[in-house]
């Protein structure tokens, strides 16, 4: 399968949500995304994995397949999941460099900015920032 | 009572969020203020503006006997027996946590037992364990049953003459349980306990009656009265508050100070160190006189009809559990949803312009009892009308299409 990169990925999303027109259609779609995006393994919701969210609940699993950060994730909640499936979407399958120079605007483009917002309290804006640790100790690894 | 015409005393009830008429059932969250006590506080900062309690001026002296005619109004409404039992706090959790760290100081010692219940809220749980930590002291939870009543049997079980100090809420903010203060504080003092009464979630609802309770102390907040942030009130009977030790130290505490010595003020400046919050405190005592204009017979007679209504309603949709079904409760309506996480539901609610909290409102020992993660809570006010409450219907009907 053709590689494609982070930009490629998140403009394929925004397209995707181009077509639903108000936001009931979005949020449908988000909970299916949610839906459809495969739970986590319950040996791997440990306290280790678990992103603290007031509200939800999310765990992220890290893993390095060769050069690749591969993420595996679950909430709780579907609207997370669903959010979580689309950052998934886009941060898998790079290299650490891609992750950490990854831009999210395309969160803001899909109108859903308010879920990410670091008041927010779901654990989803503490999710992105672990995705983005993870991608930094992987750099570092790689380096030594 | 005349809903439309009380509505239109609340600007903040009149927008629309996402189009939308805004439909707000957070109150046991805060409450909206009616524009009387929004042109208050402007009144105050366009023309009152000065420091209370020192000036020798105009202005100052005015501001003064404001400041002070709300200590008045709250003593009158509350019926405390001195005007000087009524401390001006930052709000509940302030007077929990001076009431815990001052009579803790003076009363509590190593052994002794604080009793608070399965249902307070946070801030009135941490407090007890900071002073208990402090002072080798042990905190004691009455237990509650499935529909969120105390078990009162095992509360009188846990009373002792080890017993300094009885935490308990006067209303559930997650579950709406009206706990029966007057016996609970009959019992308290039968073995010499002293009872504070959280009264954040009573104050909005009911008028609070310190003497007929009986009560050593009642903490409740300005913002959930239709008052400001930031204001909150402490009352304490006179015996405590006397032979506690101050809280903060600062200017407006003291009587002489002298680096070998210093003397404090008397009640209730003791414990009122620094500036406090005075813009806010004046119109604490219109939003008090707004409501009393409504009537809390009237507040009364109205939420409980909207709380049978809605009760009702929820009951008829399939998959809602109601959490919290005490035979005495408040306007609060907390529940679950079959298969749907509370923060789902809450955010697609947003959207259709409905206000609701979600989440574990700050009692997690709750939500651990009831095994859920957090619950959808609605919470009515005076001025929230059964057309809102169908609308809260018909949009959790709509909650449940996105999941099916």
């Amino acid at each position: 399968m053709e590689r494609r990169d982070i930009q490629e990925i998140a403009a394929e999303i925004i397209d995707e949500f181009a077509f639903l027109d108000d936001w009931m259609d979005k949020y449908q779609h988000i909970i299916d995304l949610g839906k459809s995006l495969p739970p986590l393994d319950e040996a791997h919701k440990t306290d280790e994995n678990i992103v603290r969210g007031c509200q939800s609940q999310v765990w992220l699993v890290p893993s390095l397949d060769g050069s690749q950060v591969v993420f595996h994730a679950d909430s709780d909640a579907f609207i997370t999941k669903g959010l979580i499936a689309l950052l998934v979407r886009v941060f898998s399958g790079h290299t650490p460099e891609e992750v950490l120079n990854a831009d999210l605007t395309f969160i803001d483009q899909i109108g859903i900015r308010e879920h990410l917002s670091p008041t927010r309290s779901n654990g989803l804006n503490a999710m992105v920032k672990k995705m983005k640790m993870y991608a930094l100790a992987y750099q570092a690894m790689n380096k030594s | 009572m005349d809903i439309e015409a009380i509505r239109k005393d609340f600007p903040a009830l009149q927008q629309k969020v996402y189009d939308k008429p805004l439909i707000y059932l957070d109150n046991a969250a805060t409450s909206q203020k009616p524009q009387v006590v929004i042109d208050r506080i402007t009144q105050y900062y366009q023309r009152e503006n000065s420091n209370v309690h020192r000036g020798v001026h105009f202005l100052s002296q005015t501001a003064t006997d404001h400041y002070e005619a709300t200590r008045t109004r709250v003593q009158q409404l509350i019926r405390a027996e001195k005007l000087h039992e009524v401390i001006y706090t930052k709000g509940t959790t302030e007077g929990i946590n001076l009431v815990a760290y001052s009579f803790g100081e003076k009363y509590v010692n190593e052994g002794d037992e604080i009793i608070i219940s399965q249902m307070e809220h946070h801030s009135n749980i941490v407090p007890w364990q900071m002073l208990a930590s402090r002072k080798g002291a042990t905190v004691k939870v009455i237990p509650m049953d499935e529909t969120g009543t105390l078990d009162l049997e095992a509360y009188r079980k846990l009373l002792s003459d080890r017993t300094k100090m009885v935490a308990v809420t006067h209303v559930s903010n997650s579950l709406g349980t009206i706990n029966p203060i007057q016996q609970m504080v009959a019992d308290a003092h039968a073995v010499g306990a002293a009872v504070l009464v959280d009264g954040a979630q009573a104050a909005p609802h009911m008028q609070i009656d310190v003497k007929a309770l009986d009560v050593d102390f009642y903490v409740f907040s300005g913002h959930k009265v239709f008052g400001p942030t930031g204001i909150g009130i402490l009352y304490g009977k006179e015996k405590w508050l006397t032979d506690m030790p101050p809280y903060m130290g600062g200017g407006d505490m003291i009587e002489l100070v002298r680096f070998d010595k210093t003397t404090y003020a008397g009640l209730p400046h003791k414990f009122e160190a620094g500036t406090p919050n005075i813009a806010d405190t004046i119109a604490l005592s219109t939003a008090l006189e707004y409501v009393e204009s409504v009537g809390y017979q009237a507040i009364a007679d109205y939420e409980a009809e909207l709380l049978a209504y809605g009760t009702e309603k929820l009951r008829s949709i399939d998959g809602i559990k109601l959490i919290g079904t005490a035979e005495d409760k408040a306007s609060v309506l907390s529940f679950v949803m079959e298969g749907i996480h509370p923060y789902d539901a809450g955010t697609l609610l947003d959207r259709m312009g409905i206000a609701v909290r979600t989440g574990h409102h700050c009692t997690q020992p709750v939500m651990q009892f009831f095994d859920v993660p957090g619950t959808i809570r609605a919470s009515f006010a005076f001025y929230n009308t059964k057309e809102e409450i169908d609308k809260l219907i018909a949009g959790l009907q709509k909650v449940k299409e996105f999941f099916v």
